[in-house]
């Protein structure tokens, strides 16, 4: 690069500042604002008590002791966790699959638009109206358990909502089944990006569709595979109206399917910022923290790929 | 974006969308019983002379004089805010001066009548007014908010003498002799700390024991309601006749979510006291009568609403008994079903072990509103006019708060329900409604009720012990209520 | 299971395997498919059910109430019509405006050079992990105070901000915007936001299409922030109406309409999705430059 270019260069990079305004400045005025205030908020007593409004009054890190010494923090956590574990392997497995099967040249599958077309469709119904659905198949009378008891693998109903592994695994299951269509469509669009005429190559060298997997789609897909996994990871410390819904807000039995987000949301009943602001610091650090993780891991897979 | 701020569930999404429309209820010929055929139900004045239809007519013509000219110096506007469209179309049938413009706005006089609609869902109706109201006095003329209407397992937050949103009724000149008709109960939900009303109430749902008579001539040898009222008495007799059902393979009853408002609404002390959640006696005693029966598999753990609940409303289902008001019975228990019991008038209603309501819908005028004696005549045509109620009673089947009007309802044999059999529900409703006593409520029923039943599951489910179940009470409560200690 | 296929060592002309793996291929699709469909099914099953018939139970087989359910629904007094046109007023413009601006910050950070943007591309994925229950209700209140209570702007405006499209974009433009066709372009001396538009824009297709769906969807289906903001009956959207129509009272709840409602709310956003789907499933061609 010479120097005029250089010259040049700056100039137009001024360009990278006005392409910023709109998203920096609808963001101050509708986030930051809110956002600065849920943090000053975690230093104060501030909720309310019927209509009453308790507070403000500073009270230092009294609402963050608050929140480790009942301990549960680490249990919801734990559940979390536990129930997007459950849900995202096979959901990841899933979709990588079937973007696989699709962008695999060799197997000429027939009727690809309608299957990519139909994977996405859970997602589309609300969250609430497919609970409703769920009440109804797993009910103790539902048609479940019949063909159960039909089958004679249960001798009487089994009732879904009152045990914990059946719980976080109908919320794991309702998870994977409405966001599985979401990630198989992100990564296509990143496979779309990649030529066909690689995969061509690769076949004409004699490549495995496996090894078409991991050393061509792979690679070219890392970016969004990484926006993939930190997402997920993301909306999974953040699962909340699934498991809400599932169980009525209780997060039973005995709040073994309570995530992070569900006992946020306990504060706001009582308008609790104080409490709700702690809790949403806490998360953004331990976000903010998984993240850095994933985001290493693969980056440093991907320094070793490319040597 | 994969993240709704959804704070709530489907089911409770329902259930409170029931509860809020837990209005709707009366005896009066349920719209699909024969009786409502005969004169009673849509135009009653014009086709018959019967009765409750000559009542109605009167009302129409005598009222609109009075009420149609709020004083010159008051608002033009009149906000109200709700979450259904059930007092709207109350209003609508039978305010006499209300002109509907279109499906949210209408007229009385000169003054515009705006319907705001918030949803219950998510908590998003008292999230709205808890955003409003506060403010309200100093808010714009015609954006003021001038009558809100409430339930009864949050009134009191609204109603609150600090809180100060509701008008006291006094101040709007409604003296306590202008509800002499209405039923107490329906006045503890609304009074303050300091003996001041600040709402009253259309509808009084008192509630019975809604009996299975197949199930009672199978088990009980009758299904005759004075029978069968002595075999569930009292919670012992109760528990007696809750074995002997489970031997002949009925459900006593659906779930023990459906006996607890009948111990809930006859404590002996609030829920909080000093600041403290205590459990009280009554309470510990459905823990107690509930954990054997769900032992003895004699009820189950089911949520109000879900389909595990409502399928005794069917003969498959073999369920002896509910729980309920007289809405709960017309609306709920799928009577335009041919196949359910209630399509066959298999149903009978006795007192039961306790008396106990459940729902119905407060007025409240706002603190701040520029059309008090708009608003007060609306509360007084609504809440206390005999005729006005008795045109609500029959035309849609609310059971109203006025002791005349359901003492000569209780008396006209042309009202027995087809669901029950032909039984006439009104003189049990009236007598139930004087036993209830809602002295001992306090602002935290809601959340403590809530989560005392769905603490108490998990010991019900054997998935706790009853120290841990109530552990996770006491936890949950401070959590909703944060000035509150666990006892 | 897939894998075992894979490691057979045979080559990929061995039609035997090719067959056994598409086979496995379909049967796999058909059963996930089915899983996909099913909810479907049940929906609109439900939706010809009357009220009585719904607190029976699951069932497979349809029944006759579709007509009453829906002309209950449009005769009822909730404007539906204008609760549909006002979903996808809010929804089509969240879309259009997330994406294209969401783009353009991506590409100010992808492509240009300037001092604070690793702190400001930093910055904007930490926004990403604020749980957005938090600040729900301070929005709601910040919206009050602005006077903007019954205007789609607080649900519309908010979305050129939305830091995971943002991230998305930047993640896809990674190994999709090559920065030679930019250069190309202005050697031509075109100005630089007609080659955002003009160029940038376009090979951003597949992206824009995959979160305008997803901002779509999205939208379309949010009920609680909307709910606190939308009070008037001809502004509010299909989620209120349908929590509006479950909060009936006694006389008028009716499961079938509930059901008849959601199925009728879905509808449009089906065809939404299958339009823009075309840009996402339309095959491995569309993509084009790649180094």
């Amino acid at each position: 690069m010479n120097k005029a270019k250089k010259g040049n260069m700056a100039r137009l990079n001024r360009w990278g500042y006005i392409f910023l305004i709109p998203f920096i400045v609808v963001f101050i005025i509708f986030q930051l604002i809110p956002l600065v205030n849920t943090i000053y908020n975690s230093f104060f007593e501030n909720y309310r008590s019927g209509l009453k409004q308790i507070g403000p009054n500073f009270i230092g890190l009294a609402n963050y002791a608050s929140l480790f010494t009942g301990g549960d923090l680490i249990q919801y956590f734990e559940n979390t966790m536990i129930m997007w574990v459950l849900g995202f392997i096979p959901q990841i497995v899933i979709s990588l699959l079937l973007s696989a099967w699709f962008t695999n040249p060799s197997l000429r599958l027939k009727g690809q638009r309608f299957f990519k077309t139909v994977i996405y469709l859970p997602n589309l119904i609300m969250t609430s109206a497919f609970a409703m659905l769920f009440f109804t198949l797993f009910a103790d009378s539902g048609p479940i358990n019949s063909m159960l008891m039909q089958a004679g693998i249960l001798s009487e109903p089994y009732s879904f909502m009152s045990h914990v592994g059946s719980v976080r695994g109908l919320v794991a299951f309702m998870n994977c089944l409405m966001w599985f269509g979401n990630t198989t469509i992100l990564l296509m669009a990143g496979m779309m990006g990649i030529s066909a005429d690689l995969y061509e190559a690769a076949e004409v060298d004699g490549a495995t569709p496996t090894q078409i997997f991991f050393k061509i789609t792979m690679p070219l897909l890392r970016p969004i595979f990484i926006y993939v996994m930190i997402t997920s990871l993301i909306g999974g410390l953040q699962m909340f109206d699934v498991p809400q819904i599932l169980t009525n807000g209780t997060g039973d039995p005995m709040r073994s399917s309570m995530t992070l987000i569900m006992y946020l949301n306990k504060h706001l009943y009582s308008k609790n910022y104080g409490m709700a602001g702690a809790l949403s610091v806490m998360l953004l650090i331990l976000t903010g923290v998984l993240s850095f993780i994933v985001f290493r891991v693969t980056a440093s897979d991907q320094v070793k790929k490319v040597r | 974006m994969r993240k709704k701020i959804v704070s709530i569930m489907v089911a409770s999404a329902m259930t409170a969308a029931m509860l809020a429309g837990c209005g709707g209820a009366a005896q009066a010929p349920a719209a699909e019983a024969p009786a409502a055929e005969t004169p009673a139900a849509e135009a009653p004045a014009a086709e018959t002379p019967a009765a409750p239809a000559e009542s109605a007519a009167p009302a129409e013509s005598a009222a609109p004089a009075e009420s149609a000219a709020p004083a010159g110096d008051e608002g033009s506007v009149l906000n109200i805010e709700v979450w259904n469209e059930e007092f709207k179309s109350r209003i609508t049938d039978h305010y006499p001066g209300y002109e509907k413009v279109d499906d949210t706005t209408g007229k009385i006089g000169e003054v515009k009548v705006n319907w705001i609609i918030t949803p219950s869902d998510d908590n998003a109706y008292q999230n709205n007014l808890d955003t409003v109201l506060p403010g309200n006095a100093d808010a714009a003329a015609d954006d003021k908010v001038d009558i809100f209407l409430v339930e009864a397992d949050y009134a009191l937050k609204y109603v609150d003498a600090d809180a100060n949103v509701a008008m006291p009724l006094k101040d709007l000149g409604i003296a306590d002799g202008d509800l002499s008709k209405q039923y107490q109960y329906t006045k503890d939900v609304v009074t303050d700390a300091n003996g001041d009303l600040r709402g009253a109430s259309w509808q009084a749902c008192s509630a019975g024991l809604i009996y299975n008579r197949e199930a009672a001539k199978e088990v009980l040898g009758s299904d005759d309601p004075a029978e069968v009222q002595k075999a569930v008495a009292d919670w012992k007799t109760f528990n007696e006749t809750a074995k002997k059902m489970a031997d002949k393979g009925y459900k006593m009853t659906s779930t023990v979510n459906d006996t607890y408002r009948v111990y809930s609404n006859n404590v002996s002390a609030p829920w909080v006291q000093d600041n403290a959640v205590v459990v009280d006696a009554n309470i510990a005693q459905w823990v107690e009568d509930s954990k054997a029966m769900v032992d003895a598999k004699e009820t189950t753990t089911a949520e109000l609403w879900s389909d595990d609940w409502s399928k005794g409303f069917y003969p498959d289902g073999k369920v002896f008994c509910y729980f309920g008001p007289a809405w709960l019975i017309n609306f709920s228990m799928h009577s335009d079903d041919a196949t359910s019991i209630a399509g066959q008038g298999g149903w009978g209603l006795v007192t039961g072990p306790q008396g106990f309501y459940w729902g119905g819908t407060w007025i409240c005028a706002a603190q701040g509103t520029d059309n008090p004696t708009l608003v007060k005549d609306i509360i007084l045509t609504m809440t206390t006019d005999d005729a006005v109620m008795e045109e609500i009673a029959v035309k849609d089947s609310d059971c109203v708060n006025n002791k005349d009007v359901l003492t000569k309802l209780a008396g006209d044999s042309s009202f027995g329900n087809a669901i029950l059999g032909g039984q006439n529900p009104y003189q049990m409703l009236a007598d139930g409604a004087e036993l209830v006593d809602m002295s001992n409520i306090s602002i935290y029923d809601q959340g403590c009720n809530e989560e005392f039943q769905a603490a108490m599951k998990n010991y019900f489910d054997g998935n706790a012990t009853y120290d841990e179940a109530l552990a996770q009470f006491n936890k949950a409560i401070v959590e909703k209520y944060p000035e509150l200690t666990a006892q | 299971m897939g894998k075992n296929q894979y490691n057979t060592s045979e080559e990929p002309e061995n039609t035997t395997t090719v067959h056994i793996r598409r086979a496995v291929a379909y049967v796999v699709l058909v059963l996930v498919s089915i899983m996909c469909l099913f909810w479907f099914y049940i929906l609109f099953i439900n939706a010809t059910r009357s009220n009585g018939e719904l607190g029976r139970g699951f069932t497979l087989l349809p029944s006759s109430y579709l007509g009453e359910n829906m002309h209950n629904i449009f005769t009822g007094t909730i404007p539906v019509v204008r609760g549909m046109l006002n979903s996808f007023t809010v929804a089509a413009l969240s879309a259009l405006l997330s994406t294209y601006f969401s783009t353009m910050t991506a590409y100010s950070i992808q492509i240009y050079d300037f001092k604070g943007k690793k702190a400001i591309f930093a910055f904007i994925l930490a926004i990403m992990m604020i749980p957005t229950q938090v600040t729900a209700l301070g929005f709601v209140n910040l919206v009050n105070g602005m006077g903007l209570e019954d205007n789609f702007i607080p649900l519309i405006v908010p979305s050129i901000a939305a830091p995971i499209t943002f991230f998305y974009m930047k993640q896809y433009m990674e190994s999709n915007l090559p920065v030679s066709l930019i250069e190309a372009a202005r050697i031509d001396g075109a100005t630089e936001l007609r080659i955002f538009n003009t160029i940038a824009v376009p090979l951003m297709k597949p992206a824009i299409a995959v979160q305008a769906i997803f901002t779509f969807v999205a939208s379309w289906n949010n009920y609680f922030i909307p709910s606190l903001v939308l009070h008037k009956d001809n502004m509010k959207t299909l989620p209120i109406q349908i929590a509006q129509l479950r909060s009936a009272d006694w006389l008028k709840f009716d499961m079938g309409q509930v059901y008849a409602m959601i199925a009728f709310s879905i509808f449009p956003v089906i065809i939404v999705y299958l339009i823009l789907s075309k840009n996402i499933v339309g095959g491995l061609t569309a993509g084009g430059v790649k180094e």
